[in-house]
């Protein structure tokens, strides 16, 4: 299979309101993916539903052939939006909980990349910096080995340098079996290092195509497309 | 040296014209290893698999070698890069000529501007 996630027909719901209509979707293996839409166009219903974290109305979300489960949860790795780790906890500490709930966690590359970005292992969360915090996030969450990265907003609190930082982690860990889907509305800061872009809009996929495509064909760039689709 | 991408053009056509760039103006020497497409993705802050293709463009064109154990190398050809060099050229000066012609300069005004400005 080229593909990790396949959407057929997915719906979903909210009693009557209608996050996402009918989405047919794949996401190719080896590609870093952008899923673009302003704020409320679905994007996050779409991850949880991957995540197995919602269920679908109706339709099929499949992670390499299978419904979401324990199965798929273990090739999954999910960075949310939100901290969601105990604060009292060392990196350390943090470090033995991943190992403990995922087989594929890869504690070397763990340390290797705690080391690079210069965060003291021995530090509780909660002395840390809003910024180092969603680094150790970031890095807990990408030195798992797993089949499908997805991450909400990456970028959304750093600085500049920490941003380059984190685009740095995702290039090299790049993975040709791996789908890495990142959800942002910070494109300009991310645009050459995705290949593939998704468009959402009001729960339905209005653009699917490459960012090298999207410079070809509109002589501009994604971001400068982005804000003609959705301009309000 | 950084890379810098605009947003006009597809991005693997601007990491192309950075390696010309980068072997003409001797950055990157003639028959040396080139970094691998991992290191540079990560310097110019671009997908791998963009940097890959122009790489192979590039291949395509004859300015680089790939070798299949140890990698890819410039192109020791120097008529080739020599080409290149005089294409580069022309395009700048075609950009030149065509923004001064916006600023409502004749073709002969031009030569006299340059003219004036090397003696200057």
């Amino acid at each position: 299979m080229d593909f990790s996630i396949e959407c057929r027909n997915l719906t979903k719901a909210y009693g009557k309101k209608v996050a996402l209509d009918n989405i047919n979707l794949k996401f190719n293996r080896g590609r870093i993916i952008g899923l673009l839409g302003p704020n409320g166009s679905g994007k996050t219903t779409l991850i949880k539903l991957v995540c197995g974290l919602l269920t679908p109305t109706s339709g099929d979300v499949l992670i390499n052939g299978k419904v979401p489960g324990p199965e798929t949860k273990a090739v999954v790795s999910y960075l949310p939006d939100k901290t969601y780790l105990p604060e009292w906890m060392k990196v350390t500490e943090l470090i033995s909980f991943f190992k403990s709930f995922y087989k594929d966690f890869n504690e070397q590359k763990a340390m290797t990349l705690f080391e690079k970005l210069h965060i003291d292992v021995n530090d509780k969360l909660k002395t840390m910096s809003k910024g180092t915090k969603e680094k150790v996030q970031l890095i807990l969450v990408m030195s798992r080995d797993a089949d499908v990265y997805i991450l909400d907003e990456p970028i959304a609190g750093v600085d500049p340098a920490a941003r380059d930082l984190i685009l740095n982690t995702i290039i090299a860990n790049y993975n040709p079996n791996a789908s890495v889907i990142i959800s942002t509305h910070l494109i300009a800061d991310v645009e050459t290092v995705l290949e593939d872009i998704i468009f959402i809009k009001y729960g339905k996929i209005e653009l699917q195509s490459t960012v090298d495509e999207i410079r070809d064909v509109n002589g501009k760039s994604v971001d400068t497309l982005f804000r003609e689709v959705y301009r309000c | 040296m950084s890379w810098q991408i605009d947003d006009s053009r597809p991005v693997y056509i601007q990491l192309i014209d950075e390696i010309k760039m980068r072997i003409i103006s001797g950055y990157y020497k003639l028959g040396d290893r080139l970094p691998s497409v991992r290191d540079l993705a990560e310097e110019a802050q671009v997908n791998p698999n963009t940097m890959q293709k122009a790489l192979t463009e590039l291949e395509s064109c004859g300015m680089l070698n790939s070798q299949r154990t140890s990698g890819r190398f410039i192109t020791d050809n120097k008529i080739l890069i020599e080409e290149m060099r005089q294409m580069f050229a022309l395009q700048y000066i075609k950009v030149f000529f065509e923004s001064m012609e916006k600023l409502g300069y004749s073709q002969e005004e031009i030569k006299q501007k340059i003219n004036n400005s090397k003696e200057g």
